[in-house]
């Protein structure tokens, strides 16, 4: 990134090393979780079809967690590549943090896909086979591992440090 | 409940297009179709006097009219009283997309500026009056829309509707109505009498899009009082999917709103 818009130099490092940090960060999550809804419903949903619309051991609970989440993912989605956007034209995007906010966002909505809704609200299964076991296990897995990865992006680069273009103009 | 047993089978087209006839489709259709006009006799009249009124603002509205039109009469409106996924795609359209793109083409502005000053005046008088600021605030218009559609497909009026003309015009205009006041409710294209934040918006739209999906779902699996389960499936399913086309539509236009009003200000100033 350039500073070819001429945004202040001084400000817009300031401005990055408290609350564009964190914005990194929800950015990125918001994104996870609207990435992982996505290609659960592309995928899964309509591609291969092992998902089902509607299972009919659904229970109430589990009928209004998957309309909020749906609902939600879809705002996340195009929210925070919206932010993302933002950070973007403030030359304070972190690309480090904010993909680890997508591997959080993007395994802690597989990880309560694949535990609570899939299991104890019993929307559907990940697809209907005799041994679902097998898929849980690898679904819930994956979704430990990019949240363990996701966390350590996160927290590599903890100690106030500011991206890279924005140290980039302190020497200018 | 005689009339239920026709909504199940193809053959009882006839019987409900001779007892509703042409006259509800008429009322229905007629305030669209004088709307289309009002609208270009505006942007005719606005544009004598002021720099032209942009394009595609006319063509939304002519878009939107044409669409709720579709949707209350002719074809697709016969086949509406039999077939439940000409039905939902009907509501689609009526509820939904024309809202939308009415929405869009800023009627209000538009109004207001081809008004002459007084009346401009008077008018916006009307818009900050209590029952607008009640209407259009988005908690209630997300309790209109969503929950007037709760209504009709969850309980016995749904049925009812074939049966009276009265209720079928009624439910036919809330869902316009209910429909365009959320989508002005929580996109601000138009002025408003009271601006809610971004966040505050954005909640309450999610909250709203949740309702529609959940109602989508359970028709699925609950089929309104004389609808076949395998055309409440299909209808369950249209509503679900085409109304989230729609609404990414809505949360884009929300978001990108977002995305100027937050333009970082010192860079602006500098950069222009």
């Amino acid at each position: 990134m350039d500073t070819k818009n001429g945004y202040p130099k001084n400000n817009s490092n300031n401005m990055n090393s408290s609350k564009y940090k964190s914005r990194n960060l929800v950015s990125g999550f918001l994104f996870g979780i609207g990435l992982a809804a996505f290609i659960d419903e592309t995928i899964f949903h309509q591609l291969l079809r092992w998902h089902h619309f509607y299972d009919k051991s659904t229970t109430d609970i589990g009928l209004i967690s998957d309309g909020l989440f749906h609902a939600f993912s879809w705002f996340a989605t195009i929210g925070g590549l919206f932010i993302f956007a933002d950070l973007r034209r403030r030359n304070a995007l972190w690309l480090r943090r904010w993909w680890g906010g997508v591997l959080v966002g993007a395994g802690g909505f597989q990880l309560y896909d694949g535990t609570i809704q899939h299991k104890l609200m019993r929307i559907h299964q990940i697809r209907y086979v005799e041994n679902v076991i097998v898929y849980d296990l690898i679904w819930n897995i994956l979704a430990i591992f990019m949240i363990i990865i996701g966390f350590s992006l996160v927290g590599s680069r903890r100690n106030g440090q500011q991206p890279g273009k924005a140290i980039a103009h302190d020497h200018e | 409940m005689i009339m239920n047993s026709h909504i199940r089978y193809p053959h009882g087209i006839n019987i409900f297009y001779h007892t509703f006839g042409f006259i509800p489709q008429l009322l229905l259709a007629l305030p669209f179709v004088l709307a289309l006009l009002f609208y270009l006799l505006a942007v005719w009249s606005t544009n004598r006097r002021y720099k032209s009124w942009p394009i595609y603002r006319t063509v939304c509205w002519a878009f939107g009219v044409v669409l709720a039109t579709i949707a209350v009469a002719g074809p697709l409106a016969n086949r509406a009283h039999v077939d439940f996924t000409a039905h939902m795609f009907g509501h689609l359209l009526l509820g939904m997309l024309a809202p939308l793109l009415m929405a869009m083409a800023a009627p209000m502005t538009l109004l207001l500026r081809t008004l002459s000053v007084p009346f401009a005046r008077r008018l916006l008088k009307v818009l900050r009056s209590w029952p607008l600021i009640m209407f259009t605030h988005p908690i209630a218009a997300s309790f209109l829309n969503i929950g007037g559609l709760w209504l009709l497909y969850t309980t016995s009026l749904y049925s009812l509707m074939h049966e009276s003309v009265l209720l079928h015009l009624v439910v036919h205009f809330h869902v316009f109505l209910a429909g365009y006041l959320f989508t002005v409710s929580m996109i601000y294209i138009d002025p408003i009498p009271h601006r809610f934040p971004f966040l505050d918006r954005a909640i309450l739209l999610a909250a709203a899009i949740a309702g529609h999906g959940i109602l989508s779902k359970y028709i699925y699996a609950h089929p309104p009082n004389g609808v076949l389960l395998k055309e409440a499936e299909i209808g369950g399913m249209l509503m679900y999917y085409g109304g989230d086309a729609i609404d990414i539509v809505l949360i884009f236009i929300l978001c990108l709103h977002w995305f100027r009003a937050t333009r970082p200000r010192i860079g602006l100033a500098i950069g222009q």
